[in-house]
């Protein structure tokens, strides 16, 4: 069975897909986990993500169910979302994420 | 019980290669080492390039590695070349013949001609290779295999394809009583949390968080910053955003049973289960340390095709897309691009994984091997002195 669906869900909570094919303006993105059908509103390059939920500037980025970075501007569903407008955790945000676990 | 056989040695080890080494223990000998490994067919050159006046951390280091590499349960016989008075060459021969291992050292600069040293090596090869017929492969436990976990030339598929499925491998692994090894502490920074909370007590969690920490304090002081390496150009290129989501796909290949150990660099484990050695990014260092504490095989994930080998242990490659395996398959063993186009799961390739490497274990060559790829370079923490 081949795949038919251009992009893949990590993890259920996750406000990114990832692409498994170029994807053009307009295509739609489509997911075996994926109900509501959304739209691509920027060219998206194999391998790279796309917001499949509003995302507001300082919010956290989501992949395998994970923080993987924070948002530097609001990012709009079917957006690609990378180095222009996502950036690493910086030093205190880590802490608080290690200090947590450490007094579990 | 899982078996397989494989060659077992005088300390108990057991190897599932049964190579005949040379080691040049400074980086003046690495050509004469070479040449001297072409005397005798099928001898394995085992070349490294750091000088002898190192720190006492990397003369430590060094050492050990050395040692462990010398004394692998994939090697037969070792022959080591050092120069005049040189302790390192001394101490790995002392400390392999108290195991009984078949090891044995000539010195460049002393009272014999080149051509003389070149005669005794030549002996002592000749007839470590025929002494290799009386080593058969015998019955053992899969449990007695240490399997180390690497990647070299990450991209965007590595943490959904490659990665997860060694992870996969890596639980049934762990699961039927084996040993597996993740690597490289810099590919742990920003996901080192997900870790820590699966170690099996808070001595090994302290433990693991300050191998992190320390790395990335020796990354500030040279005035860097982890950041400004990585994610590199290429793995942006390839999608990759922060070091986080970088790191967050290299510590897949850990899998989810909980963290027994914490070793550092080529240091040998003495749990049995899922541990972590401390090594850098590099994928030839970290591989070599691995190997070197006692790893008899290496699983190594790469979306662009780092072709990387060691001299002594059989390294299986693990293609992360379908494109790469297309372009490079003589040098990937296995197609884990397989789950992006949909006709596998990882749940399936970690089966494939856990298949060949049964079968690496009780002979098979693996692509690296077959290419003799045979990369090694061992993990300095200072400047040459």
């Amino acid at each position: 069975m081949k795949n038919t669906y251009n992009t893949i869900l990590l993890n259920p909570i996750d406000n990114i897909v990832v692409a498994l094919q170029n994807i053009e303006i307009n295509d739609i993105v489509a997911n075996s986990h994926m109900k509501n059908t959304i739209k691509a509103i920027s060219t998206i390059p194999y391998g790279h993500k796309i917001a499949i939920r509003a995302i507001k500037a300082g919010e956290k980025i989501m992949k395998y169910g994970e923080c993987m970075g924070i948002a530097t501007k609001d990012i709009q569903i079917g957006e690609h979302v990378h180095v222009q407008n996502v950036r690493g955790l910086n030093e205190t945000e880590r802490l608080t994420i290690i200090n947590t676990l450490s007094s579990v | 019980m899982k078996k397989f056989y494989g060659y077992r040695r005088s300390d108990g080890s057991i190897g599932v290669r049964n190579h005949v080494i040379v080691l040049n223990t400074v980086g003046e000998l690495s050509g004469l080492t070479r040449k001297i490994a072409k005397l005798v067919s099928g001898v394995t050159p085992v070349i490294h390039y750091s000088g002898a006046t190192n720190f006492p951390e990397d003369q430590q280091q060094i050492l050990r590695t050395l040692v462990g590499t010398a004394g692998h349960p994939n090697v037969s016989a070792a022959l080591i070349v050092g120069m005049k008075d040189d302790p390192v060459a001394q101490e790995i021969v002392t400390t392999l013949q108290a195991k009984n291992r078949r090891v044995h050292a000539v010195y460049f600069n002393s009272e014999k001609s080149i051509a003389a040293i070149f005669e005794e090596c030549k002996q002592w090869l000749s007839a470590s290779m025929d002494s290799r017929q009386y080593d058969v492969r015998e019955e053992a436990l899969l449990t007695e295999l240490m399997v180390g976990l690497e990647c070299g030339g990450s991209d965007a598929w590595s943490g959904i394809t490659a990665n997860p499925s060694i992870g996969a491998f890596s639980d049934m692994f762990v699961e039927d009583g084996g040993t597996s090894v993740l690597a490289e502490t810099t590919e742990a920074i920003g996901a080192e949390h997900i870790i820590a909370s699966n170690a099996i007590n808070q001595a090994v969690r302290e433990q693991f968080l300050a191998i992190v920490r320390n790395y990335e304090q020796r990354i500030k002081e040279t005035g860097e910053d982890i950041r400004s390496a990585n994610p590199t150009p290429g793995n942006m290129a390839g999608g990759l955003t922060t070091l986080e989501e970088k790191s967050l796909g290299c510590i897949k290949k850990g899998g989810s049973t909980s963290l027994k150990e914490v070793v550092c660099y080529s240091q040998a484990p003495t749990e049995k289960g899922f541990v972590f050695m401390d090594t850098p990014g590099y994928d030839v260092e970290s591989v070599c340390g691995l190997a070197a504490g006692g790893a008899q095989i290496v699983l190594f994930s790469t979306g662009k095709g780092s072709p990387t080998g060691s001299p002594i242990v059989p390294v299986i490659k693990i293609g992360t897309n379908p494109k790469v395996y297309e372009i490079m398959s003589e040098h990937i063993d296995v197609n884990a691009g397989k789950i992006i186009e949909g006709v596998s799961t990882i749940e399936d390739i970690g089966k494939e994984i856990y298949s060949l490497v049964e079968a690496v274990a009780n002979g098979h060559q693996t692509a690296a091997e077959n290419h003799n790829n045979q990369e090694f370079a061992i993990w300095r923490l200072a400047e040459s002195i």
